[in-house]
């Protein structure tokens, strides 16, 4: 058996990146560095109003003031953030009125990764607004949502169209100089997603976008913006794959979630960024801001998300239970593998009443990864009666990889209850015997091992999603481990 | 359908077999029994294919094949079947899911499609129905937290859906109380043919009581020393092990 999980575990550490390709789009990007000249030249090439400038540069300013974090569990050679280009934008960018005006080149990489722009997936209640590198480049089912007042654009047009909107929600959950990389963001970002879902309207189709980071040497920095009013639902999908790389790319997000009185967001990614190869070489640098805020009373945040990809993942997707009775949850999967890095988690911060939070995070190490999580859960003092369960579970493949656990936990009441329950294991030899016995080969045995560990998080998923999530297990796992 | 000649096996260098010959045919029940430690296990699991025992002498042939240059997946599709003694948990698993990619691999090595969902649903509800299988069971992960006499009707459920050739029951009755123990033999008995064949591994006589063997091995010290009819069993209940002992020990 001993052999037989060594040689799994090789053909897992071979196991080469399925989407790892390189398209071939006429794309425009400014020349390498950062100083206030090229921030002003992307808010110019933008076509942006002034106050967007002002919010870019006080950023920047912010961010010249600050160091980089070293607290995470990561090690890794930092980037030269003068050696960034910090906008790419594809040189076509007219408004198609139907796909079969569409760049076929782009089309066709929309078709390798199986993007759902073509029509019968639009039937599937799929509307995508897909971003290849930094600019919002399709987005259907818009005249649907508009009728029902809602919003779903690229985030410069809502720049334009919904200036107000944007400029009251804009940096209230992350400020500016909330850290490092969301104050690189805040200055440089080029494009991302708006959403607003107004009063009593519950969102029909689940939204989609898809980011893809294309063009060599192009640090991402998308911005996405999530408003959702008062008595409001929607439910919101997040998934990505990058070609493979050697350099280091740099991927620095921010998510910002708006969850007004008795409204509920559902958000939920797959990430399959570039992980690097098997020597550790290359990979995508992801270090996401996401964060969102109960800002009503009865509202809700729910996070889902199951993460592959990246050299190194630095990542948090946290919630604000600010108003009274609001719900928080985070269920992750995470996965690393070779030499891939993930330090995530999730941070909690009750601050109304009765206010409950739930996380659930699943951590599968193979090869010779690190995957740690780590989770904030604080609870004010007038947050009375408040409720946290988190359970953290980690799943070793092989005995050359580590699981971490940081639970960081901060009860300002007397009335509150917190609970954490956390446990390691490693799939059991017996287990795969089992699985051997019946038929299945060892590499299903821990696929089906994998699924059944990771299925809390899964299931949390909307259906066509979680089938893409156990696609992209299986695709990890594959010849490993199985 | 299997032979097995001079059979040798060890762990970490202990020898566990020591050279057992034993012949089944299609139809027949044999019954293996002998006092703790003499092997029974172990033979069950050699011939399941379980690396932690290396064979060290001896063949075994399955259907005029080799059986021990297959894989242990590989023997589960051509046919042999083992209900484990302490059958294992996968937590997150339903046993739906569980037989339903079981049942998909066999047919895979069959050469055939996997099973119409609307048709392993059928065949899974004619299944429970024979060995007496709930569905608040096949709905739970496998065999997490389930009582002794859950795992065992688990293991019996799972031979029906897998209809093998040869099944071997190891201790089966361990840990059973007397009706989960008629249920369970019940079901093994509704699953016998003219064409398949069962091997209990029994410490104790009350299983043979309701599965009745048409020859009844004793194995002591890795090797079988006496075969019978059933009554060999009705003579180990009344006596023990002991004399047994006894006789081969001043023998050799």
């Amino acid at each position: 058996m001993a052999n037989k999980e060594d040689k799994i575990i090789n053909e897992l550490k071979e196991k080469e990146y399925e989407f790892g390709f390189v398209s071939d789009i006429d794309t425009e990007i400014i020349p390498k560095g950062l100083n206030e000249d090229v921030i002003r030249l992307i808010s110019s090439k933008k076509k942006e109003p002034e106050f967007m400038l002002e919010y870019r540069l006080k950023a920047y300013r912010n961010w010249l003031k600050m160091e980089e974090p070293n607290w995470a569990h990561l090690n890794y050679q930092k980037p030269d953030f003068q050696d960034i280009s910090y906008y790419a934008a594809p040189k076509k960018q007219p408004k198609y009125n139907s796909i079969d005006e569409v760049d076929p080149e782009l089309l066709k990489t929309f078709e390798k990764l199986g993007i759902p722009l073509e029509e019968q997936k639009i039937l599937a209640g799929v509307a995508v607004d897909a971003i290849i590198d930094s600019v919002s480049v399709h987005t259907t089912f818009k005249e649907t949502l508009r009728e029902k007042g809602i919003i779903f654009s690229s985030f410069s047009e809502a720049v334009r169209e919904h200036p107000e909107l944007v400029k009251k929600h804009l940096s209230s959950v992350v400020p500016t100089n909330d850290n490092f990389y969301a104050a690189l963001n805040s200055a440089v970002f080029s494009d991302g997603s708006f959403v607003y879902i107004p009063k009593g309207v519950r969102c029909p189709v689940e939204l989609s976008t898809y980011f893809r980071i294309n063009a060599a040497n192009t640090g991402q920095f998308e911005r996405t913006l999530i408003i959702a009013d008062e008595g409001s639902y929607v439910s919101y999908l997040e998934g990505c794959t990058a070609p493979m790389r050697d350099e280091n790319q740099l991927h620095a997000a921010i998510v910002e979630i708006v969850t007004m009185k008795d409204a509920e967001v559902k958000y939920s990614t797959v990430q399959n960024w570039y992980p690097g190869d098997k020597e550790g070489k290359g990979g995508i640098y992801n270090f996401v801001t996401k964060r969102g805020i109960c800002k009503g009373n009865n509202s809700k945040i729910s996070w889902t998300q199951v993460e592959t990809g990246s050299a190194v993942t630095w990542k948090y997707p946290s919630t604000i239970l600010k108003g009274d009775n609001s719900i928080a949850e985070f269920y992750s999967v995470a996965v690393t593998n070779n030499f891939q890095q993930a330090d995530t988690g999730t941070k909690m911060i009750h601050l109304g009443k009765n206010t409950k939070s739930t996380i659930i995070s699943k951590g599968i190490s193979i090869g010779k990864s690190q995957n740690s999580y780590r989770g904030l859960v604080r609870v004010s003092r007038n947050a009375t009666n408040s409720r946290n369960y988190s359970q953290c579970d980690s799943l070793l493949i092989g005995d050359k990889c580590g699981a971490h656990t940081f639970p960081y936990i901060d009860v300002n009441n007397t009335s509150s209850i917190v609970e954490h329950e956390a446990t390691t294991s490693k799939i059991a030899e017996d287990q795969i015997f089992y699985c051997n016995q019946r038929g299945l080969s060892t590499e299903d045995a821990v696929s089906l091992i994998v699924n059944g560990f990771a299925k809390e998080v899964l299931k949390q998923l909307p259906m066509e999603f979680a089938v893409e999530a156990q696609k992209l297990l299986a695709i990890t796992l594959e010849g490993s481990v199985g | 359908m299997l032979k097995i000649k001079n059979l040798k096996a060890s762990i970490e260098g202990k020898e566990i077999l020591n050279g057992i010959n034993l012949e089944i045919k299609a139809g027949e029940v044999h019954a293996i029994m002998g006092p703790n430690g003499s092997g029974k296990s172990t033979l069950a699991s050699v011939l399941a294919g379980r690396d932690l025992f290396k064979v060290t002498a001896g063949s075994v042939e399955f259907e005029g094949k080799d059986l021990l240059d297959m894989s242990p997946e590989d023997r589960s599709c051509e046919g042999i079947f083992l209900a484990f003694q302490y059958p294992v948990e996968i937590p997150g698993v339903s046993i739906t899911n569980f037989i339903k990619a079981a049942v998909n691999a066999h047919r895979e090595y069959k050469g055939l499609d996997p099973m119409p969902p609307s048709q392993f649903l059928k065949f899974m509800k004619e299944k429970k129905a024979l060995v007496e299988m709930e569905s608040k069971l096949t709905n739970r992960s496998v065999n997490e937290g389930f009582s002794g006499g859950e795992k065992k009707k688990n293991e019996i459920f799972q031979l029906a859906m897998l209809e093998p050739k040869l099944a071997i029951l190891d201790e089966t009755d361990s840990g059973l109380d007397i009706d989960a123990l008629r249920i369970v033999a019940n079901g093994v008995n509704k699953l016998k043919t003219k064409d398949n064949a069962t091997l209990v591994i029994t410490h104790y006589q009350r299983l043979l009581d309701y599965i009745v063997p048409d020859f009844v091995h004793v194995l002591y010290n890795g090797r079988i020393v006496r075969s019978g009819g059933k009554e060999l069993a009705m003579e180990l209940e009344e006596k023990g092990y002991d004399w047994i002992k006894a006789e081969v020990n001043g023998v050799s």
